[in-house]
């Protein structure tokens, strides 16, 4: 196992916290977008695979 | 490092986004096309005809189909996305993990985002009966969130309360219940509307695997080089 060290600046954030919080927004917002927004233009382009993964689609 | 995790996260669930939208073509879609002609009433369940039970094959609707893939790859990717920052938050300054972890993790990801909400609102069939979009939505997410707070607590909180605690929150969102109609009225056999909840739950397991293994194969190059 390759072990990953991060140096955190003193009073900063450490990059693994950014990275964290970067990767958590856009995951969520990408779901949400693609997932669940009832947009009718993106309702439909998203229809099939939103009922093969189990979203409320409709 | 930020940027390379990020990039990493979204390369990989961008191709288990691909694998899962590709099974979901050749397992689930046609099931889903054979359900839209009992939806708008091309063919009717009890009705003066039976029609077969085998659907003919519908062949490929290139911009449908194209949507297809290119919506799997990106929910798939906000999956990757998180997966990628639940295994940051669990493993610190510990090293990265190997890829049968992250077909664990994968596994974990399938029960929260997956089997836990179809526990009781089961991936649904083009024209079955349903409520509100609302209150199905807001059920769908706390479950997840409910689901996946409970695979932390048995993971990786060594508490005597953390194990109660998870079985609560799992069993919770269930014992409260989803959002149902009031009464059943969809016009699709019962006989394809399980083989779709099956077919979409068999996929979506398939494609947590893979996207787990590549979580941790893509981290592991940039975990590397942050050394």
């Amino acid at each position: 196992m390759i072990a990953s060290r991060q140096t955190i600046p003193a009073g900063g954030i450490s990059s693994r916290a950014v990275a964290v919080f970067l990767c958590g927004v856009l995951g969520l917002g990408i779901i949400t977008l693609a997932g669940n927004v009832q947009a009718a233009s993106l309702h439909n382009a998203a229809h099939d695979v939103r009922h093969a993964n189990g979203f409320a689609c409709h | 490092m930020i940027l390379k995790t990020v990039t990493g996260a979204i390369v990989a669930g961008a191709a288990a986004g691909l694998f899962a939208g590709l099974l979901q073509l050749a397992f689930v879609q046609p099931v889903l096309l054979h359900a839209e002609l009992y939806e708008s009433g091309q063919l009717v369940h009890f009705g003066a005809e039976t029609p077969a039970a085998m659907a003919v094959w519908p062949g490929i609707d290139p911009v449908r189909d194209g949507l297809s893939l290119l919506f799997s790859m990106l929910i798939y990717t906000g999956y990757g996305l998180l997966l990628t920052a639940a295994v940051m938050l669990a493993r610190g300054e510990e090293g990265w993990i190997g890829w049968r972890e992250g077909l664990v993790w994968g596994v974990c990801g399938f029960i929260a985002a997956h089997l836990a909400p179809a526990f009781s609102l089961p991936p649904e069939v083009p024209g079955a009966a349903y409520v509100d979009v609302g209150p199905r939505q807001a059920w769908w997410a706390a479950t997840i969130a409910a689901t996946a707070v409970a695979l932390w607590l048995l993971a990786f909180t060594r508490r005597p309360w953390a194990p109660a605690l998870a079985l609560v929150l799992i069993a919770t969102p269930h014992v409260i219940g989803a959002p149902q109609p009031d009464s059943f009225e969809g016009p699709v056999p019962p006989e394809l509307a399980a083989l779709f909840a099956a077919r979409a739950l068999g996929t979506g397991l398939a494609a947590w695997s893979i996207l787990g293994a590549a979580v941790a194969l893509v981290g592991r190059s940039h975990s590397a080089e942050g050394r």
